[in-house]
């Protein structure tokens, strides 16, 4: 069973306590705090992955601790002309990181349909919104899998 | 009361330079009675990032659209629209957006369904008035309500529906996709989501020529002799011509269209709004795949 963590299930409430133009307005705020890529990054442009599905550019790097629990980062690039995709990477990311793998793998696949914004956003950036959970997800069992366990 | 048109020489070779203004035009009228500036991208949150002072936001996805009925708002719905962005029927209204003008151009299309006589782009669109420094705001305007009168949509003469593109065979189409939507190739690898059509190719026939081609680097339209080189040169189009224009939903094959109909002069350009995403999925419609437009489906065309 998935279950969502007790971080993202906490923005996901929030979200969903308030009007639709409210949560446009968290959203905003989400994307204003989406940190910088480190250095190590920033300057490695080749070790980030497109997520193809968002209408606007957007990169990202998964890092997973090698041992114990696997702990997850999450790094995310996006400019700053594409706020909805920039606050969506925010969300995931003041949700997600630092979690034990398992629990970013168990996070609902429709767990961006839960922020109350399907009305307002298009489908296909409902969709895109997904395909970056999903690239995280996959990203995440890669790593560990090749951390062996 | 109309606007005095931009006079800048750039435009004054396309058919319709009253259709477009520059940067430095706008920038000069911000203030100007009379003047609506309405500002329409594919990001709902990019106008709160900040926007050109004075600027409306219309949305194309919420406030365009009709959800139920997979259409435009109807007649009593634009004027109820208008009238609280502060837009009179006979306003100068200016539109600008992201991504090169997708969806002002979108935007400027379904105005035009309406009949808004005096409706011009902003040439190069928001990404040009940034990079050039200009001023921007977070301040939303309070708009001072408007009356509009309730003017009923007319599809007829610059919207294609999907029969009359199947009855269209034999007269030009342009498909403005990139090339990979084009040929109809897909990736397949696990974890990449898919787009939601079922078929990837294009309509028979269609002429590829990506919007983008209309675009300069800076977003602004290129010049005529530039535009007449690849839709009349490269695409084969004729003067008069009845052409059809479509993409996925029809925001890119609006910014075409714009480019038929008010840069080149066509008079007879239409909008395949239902684009890609109904065709594409429409049962006992062809396709072709692959890079060559194919000939007349059997049983269609004159």
């Amino acid at each position: 069973m998935s279950e969502m963590p007790a971080a993202l299930a906490e923005i996901v409430e929030d979200f969903q306590s308030v009007t639709e133009p409210e949560r446009l307005e968290m959203l905003l705020d989400f994307s204003e705090e989406l940190p910088e890529l480190p250095a190590r990054l920033a300057e490695h442009p080749d070790l980030l992955e497109q997520v193809v599905e968002c209408q606007t550019p957007l990169f990202l790097n998964i890092e997973v601790e090698p041992g114990g629990e696997h702990r997850v980062s999450l790094f995310f690039s996006a400019p700053p002309q594409a706020p909805t995709t920039r606050g969506f990477a925010s969300v995931l990311h003041q949700g997600l990181d630092g979690l034990p793998a398992a629990e970013v793998l168990g996070v609902p696949d429709d767990m961006p349909q839960l922020l109350g914004l399907t009305r307002a956003l298009t489908p296909l950036r409902l969709r895109g919104m997904s395909a970056m959970l999903a690239r995280i997800k996959r990203q995440v069992s890669e790593r560990v899998a090749a951390a062996g366990s | 009361m109309s606007l005095p048109i931009d006079s800048n020489p750039s435009f004054a070779n396309y058919a319709h330079p009253e259709r477009l203004v520059s940067t430095e035009w706008l920038a000069a009228n911000l203030s100007t009675e009379g003047l609506v500036i309405v500002e329409s991208n594919e990001d709902i949150l990019l106008y709160d990032t900040g926007h050109i002072p004075g600027a409306v936001k219309v949305d194309w996805h919420t406030e365009l659209n009709d959800e139920d009925t997979r259409d435009y708002v109807d007649g009593e719905r634009f004027a109820a629209l208008m009238a609280a962005k502060g837009i009179g029927r006979d306003s100068t209204v200016v539109i600008y957006g992201d991504k090169s003008n997708w969806w002002a151009a979108y935007a400027l299309w379904v105005f035009t369904l309406f009949g808004h006589a005096d409706v011009r782009l902003l040439d190069g669109g928001r990404d040009k008035w940034i990079a050039e420094g200009r001023e921007t705001t977070r301040e939303k305007p309070v708009a001072v309500p408007a009356s509009y009168p309730v003017i009923e949509r007319d599809d007829t003469v610059i919207r294609a529906f999907l029969p009359e593109v199947l009855g269209h065979f034999g007269k030009p189409m342009i498909d403005v996709r990139s090339t990979e939507e084009y040929t109809g190739e897909r990736t397949h690898m696990p974890a990449y989501p898919e787009e939601g059509t079922l078929r990837g190719g294009h309509i028979p026939t269609a002429a590829s020529v990506p919007w983008a081609k209309a675009a300069a680097e800076d977003g602004t339209f290129k010049s005529r002799a530039e535009l007449e080189e690849i839709y009349l040169g490269e695409a084969g189009l004729a003067a008069g011509d009845d052409v059809i224009t479509y993409c996925r939903i029809g925001e890119r094959s609006s910014h075409t269209w714009f480019a038929l109909q008010f840069l080149l002069g066509f008079e007879n350009v239409r909008n395949y709004d239902g684009s890609w995403t109904e065709w594409g999925n429409a049962v006992r419609v062809p396709i072709v795949k692959g890079i060559e437009p194919g000939a007349v489906p059997a049983g269609y065309g004159a």
